[in-house]
């Protein structure tokens, strides 16, 4: 479970984070849905601890990101945007060296691969070396070493940027079958049709605050928009004014 | 602690063993580049000082026929006399268009001036800007100041006068540097093809710590792990350190393979390079791995790509000559208190061993410690660099 309290962070005059809370429960599927910009990375990045918030608290599995950081990110898998792999490893060597960073002990690590390896679909390109992949391989290898260590929530930053339709369908389906798993899963995306398709709960973030968080029915009941589409674009409209 | 150091440190290895251009330069071009340039400059050097006193001179003189006496002389003395431009303002003209180097011109009344006691003129048309001119030149004007001498000691001699009246000193020249003492002067240039080789292997590595990771979009990922930063860094220090010290190993064995190819010893040096002294050069430059990789560290986490960091690090490449060139320079000879400056303090150990002078063991101890100091103070500076937010970019 994750838990964002008034969460704020500013880069220099622009205040990218401003007052967000919200929650992220376990065994659901919580969409961050906002334009370019609106704070979405910017939230995520205090959650897996590469940014500090200038103020408010996050907290994973009740686990204080602030006051152990190190505790947090034992916690999560991650899948940051853009997330890059080593060219010259191989996708399982990718994965291991993340297990073991991880803390994974040196008896289980060959088994833990070897299960997030099937898991995800990736035995026909696990001993090649990363370098050509498509960025459909590569979202996988990247998501897969994010889950080599079970972690219970999984946060992905925009993880369908870039992937065909296949690819997009086949990590969908690898997300309905980590909620199935009991997981919390948190990720964000700007584009409103994936959301839709995927999420349990939707929280619209437009320019660094929550401008809206329901589910997506509750969203279109209370901005009176049966579109969905129609709804984001009422809910950020309502939130810049 | 440790655990994530191994782990961070055997990835990087195994990563850049895989990677041609990370080996390429590190391990293959950064240590064999200065040896080869070496040997081949020298070599050249040697064979063009070793072969002009040997070798017989040609030289083209003008009016042979006023002075047969002193072209028997020259050629008694090495010297082929050739056929000359036919006036005056033709030999100038071929000395300057460079189809002669030096020309000499002996006038008509050469003869009778030499009769009549007059000093009689021989002129020595040489480019004195061209170094293999001026080198021939003097060979010419040698020939001739000894010619001189002989006629004014026959002169002498005929008036009753011992020739050694007009030579009231004899300057004695005592020359007491050993042949490994010359070779020093030339081998220590050395130290910083050294330095180079090693700050060269681990160029790649450490620009990869930061510009490179993030260039990849691997950083991100990296630092959401629950591990330190610092580990993370150290791990990375350790494995440019590792392929430093390789390309070190590499330079100073293909160094001394080099040598036994360099006729040294006909210059009167005997360079004192074998095994031992490899070793123990070695481990003289060994802690400045650590400085090197941290330093190197440093400077790329400042830069936004891995371009913008080839160019900043290559300039660290060059920094640890300034201490050297300006000690070399001033001609200062080792102190401790000189140990204190890493590349310095390697750079006249080094040069010590060469000479084959004993090592002082104090110095020794001041320039390793200095050194790991140095280097441990930059490695913290880059850890502290590592943790902060802008590092993402």
């Amino acid at each position: 479970m994750i838990r964002v309290d008034g969460l704020q962070k500013a880069f220099g005059d622009v205040k990218a984070v401003d007052d967000v809370s919200f929650e992220a429960p376990d065994g659901r599927i919580t969409g961050l849905l906002g334009p370019n910009g609106a704070g979405k990375s910017t939230t995520l990045r205090i959650l897996y601890t590469v940014l500090r918030p200038d103020a408010g608290s996050a907290h994973i599995d009740g686990v204080d990101v602030l006051r152990d950081s190190l505790g947090a990110r034992r916690r999560i898998g991650t899948l940051p945007h853009g997330s890059g792999l080593y060219p010259h490893l191989t996708a399982r060597e990718n994965i291991a060296y993340y297990g073991k960073l991880y803390g994974i002990a040196a008896d289980q690590l060959e088994e833990k691969v070897d299960r997030v390896i099937r898991e995800l679909d990736i035995t026909d390109f696990a001993d090649r070396r990363t370098k050509g992949f498509s960025q459909g391989q590569r979202t996988k290898v990247a998501l897969a070493r994010a889950l080599v260590h079970g972690p219970r929530n999984v946060i992905l930053d925009e993880p369908s940027n870039g992937l065909d339709v296949m690819a997009t369908r086949s990590l969908r389906e690898l997300v309905r079958q980590l909620r199935a798993a009991g997981k919390c899963v948190l990720f964000s995306s700007h584009v409103m049709q994936e959301v839709a398709a995927l999420c349990d709960e939707i929280v619209i973030i437009a320019a660094g605050k929550v401008a809206l968080h329901d589910s997506p029915d509750g969203i279109r009941h209370s901005t009176g928009c049966d579109d969905l589409e129609d709804a984001f674009v009422k809910a950020i409209g309502l939130a810049e004014r | 602690m440790f655990d994530t150091l191994r782990i961070v440190f055997r990835k990087e290895v195994l990563d850049n063993f895989r990677d041609r251009r990370t080996l390429l330069s590190a391990l293959l071009l950064g240590p064999l580049f200065g040896p080869v340039i070496f040997a081949f400059a020298i070599n050249l050097s040697l064979k063009q000082s070793l072969s002009d006193a040997s070798e017989a001179l040609e030289l083209p003189v003008l009016g042979a026929q006023h002075a047969p006496n002193l072209i028997r002389y020259l050629r008694s003395h090495n010297i082929d006399v050739t056929e000359a431009p036919a006036s005056f303002g033709a030999a100038r003209e071929a000395v300057i268009s460079g189809l002669h180097d030096v020309v000499v011109v002996i006038p008509q009344a050469f003869g009778a001036d030499l009769a009549e006691g007059v000093p009689a003129t021989v002129s020595v048309i040489t480019d004195q800007a061209n170094r293999q001119a001026d080198r021939e030149a003097r060979r010419a004007q040698q020939a001739f100041e000894a010619y001189s001498r002989e006629i004014a000691a026959m002169r002498l001699s005929a008036r009753g006068i011992s020739p050694l009246a007009v030579r009231p000193l004899n300057v004695d020249v005592i020359d007491v540097s050993t042949p490994s003492g010359r070779s020093a002067m030339l081998l220590g240039m050395l130290s910083y093809f050294f330095i180079f080789a090693l700050l060269t292997g681990g160029m790649n590595l450490a620009i990869d710590a930061t510009a490179g990771e993030r260039e990849r979009g691997s950083l991100e990922p990296l630092l959401s792990l629950p591990v330190t930063r610092d580990h993370l860094i150290f791990g990375k220090i350790a494995a440019a350190c590792l392929f430093m010290a390789a390309s070190l190993a590499i330079s100073l064995v293909s160094f001394y393979v080099t040598l036994k190819f360099v006729p040294l010893e006909k210059l009167g040096m005997t360079p004192n390079f074998g095994p031992a002294v490899v070793g123990t050069a070695f481990l003289l430059l060994l802690p400045f791995t650590l400085l090197g990789a941290s330093l190197m560290t440093l400077v790329a986490s400042f830069t936004k790509s891995y371009k913008e960091a080839q160019t900043w690090v290559s300039v660290v490449l060059i920094a640890p000559t300034l201490p050297i060139l300006i000690v070399s320079l001033l001609m200062v000879r080792p102190n401790t208190a000189l140990m204190l400056i890493p590349s310095l303090s390697q750079h006249l150990l080094l040069v010590g061993l060469i000479k084959n002078e004993p090592l002082d063991p104090q110095h020794v101890l001041v320039s390793v410690i200095g050194t790991l100091l140095a280097g441990s103070a930059l490695a913290w500076v880059s850890a502290r660099l590592y943790r902060r937010e802008g590092l993402l970019g």
